[in-house]
């Protein structure tokens, strides 16, 4: 049991000395703040393969979370501070890609998918329709309503 | 028709398939660089060698060359050290960046295990490695006449490597 509360203190403190190390730099103003929140969870740390800059303890991701606490206290604004990574690092970094010719399936894809799978749905259903409506299969010819009448009109007492 | 239709899932898993198959072969961790095509970031650093001699871009020019980014806290940058040499004793221009190190250590480094750069960059504060991109070591970048970065590799140069990565890019510059 000692062991046990032991370990989750442990755990308790190793978490919140990680969160020490992201949460270290001071800013002027709560606006600044919050942006350099915004870019270090939207950007992708370029050493891991999943994981944003301000998750990842890599040192490359030390490195530009010091890198972009320097550029938001001058005051760049977040498309410069993304343009500054995306020229080195290439849109890896980028959790968010840009539209462009290669990444044209990515954005738009799935949209073609649904169209492609709602033009196959109106096509199934329109065809059943069409045979619904046909008057070979659920519509009598005037002989066979005449027909019919009768026999009914037999049955009837 | 009915029939061609009947094929189509088996069209669909092949396509599939192919991309899948590709897939198995592919190195996630292996960015492109952003930098191909563009020349070197200007930078103006000291020397590993002399610290009181400062290094420009200007001086990378003139020749292909290797740059290699290496550290002493780099382990596979160990394993890729005699490889280098190799390379350097065959006569390939290495230029050396000793990335985030102590130049101290990199001092003695080169002194114990040979010095196969032709001039070692000092970037302790790692300020070039962020602006060519560096995000491990060792990386290593094929530079051409101008100084304009060709090729970008990541990982340990190995002597297959060179032969069927390198070297063909190398040497086409070097006879350019």
């Amino acid at each position: 049991m000692k062991q046990l509360i032991c370990g989750i203190l442990m755990t308790l403190c190793l978490a919140g000395s990680a969160h020490a190390a992201i949460d270290a730099y001071e800013f002027n103003t709560e606006a600044e703040r919050e942006r350099y929140r915004t870019l270090v969870e939207e950007l992708r740390c370029p050493k891991c393969q999943n994981q944003n800059i301000a998750d990842s303890n890599a040192p490359i991701a030390m490195d530009l979370r010091r890198e972009i606490y320097r550029m938001v206290e001058q005051g760049q604004s977040n498309e410069q501070i993304v343009d500054y990574l995306v020229a080195r690092y290439g849109d890896f970094v980028r959790y968010k890609p840009p539209v462009n010719a290669k990444t044209l399936v990515l954005w738009y894809g799935p949209f073609a998918l649904l169209a492609l799978g709602l033009g196959v749905l109106a096509f199934i259903l329109i065809r059943r329709r069409r045979a619904a409506a046909s008057p070979s299969a659920h519509t009598l010819s005037e002989a066979e309503r005449a027909r019919l009448a009768t026999l009914l009109d037999k049955k009837r007492p | 028709m009915k029939r061609l239709l009947m094929l189509l899932p088996l069209a669909i898993f092949l396509f599939v398939a192919v991309f899948l198959y590709r897939g198995l072969f592919l190195d996630p961790t292996e960015l492109p660089s952003a930098l191909i095509g563009k020349p070197l970031p200007a930078f103006s650093l000291p020397s590993v060698e002399d610290p009181a001699r400062l290094i420009t871009a200007e001086d990378i020019k003139g020749k292909p060359a290797l740059v290699n980014v290496w550290a002493t806290w780099c382990v596979s940058c160990k394993v890729e050290h005699p490889v280098l040499n190799e390379l350097a004793k065959r006569g390939v221009n290495i230029y050396g960046v000793n990335y985030k190190d102590d130049t101290a250590a990199a001092q003695k480094w080169l002194r114990e295990f040979h010095d196969p750069y032709l001039l070692n960059i000092s970037d302790a504060q790692g300020s070039l490695g962020l602006d060519l991109g560096v995000y491990g070591a060792p990386e290593t970048f094929i530079v051409d006449k101008q100084g304009v970065i060709r090729h970008k590799y990541v990982g340990v140069i190995d002597e297959r490597v060179w032969r069927e990565e390198l070297a063909p890019l190398y040497q086409e510059l070097v006879d350019e």
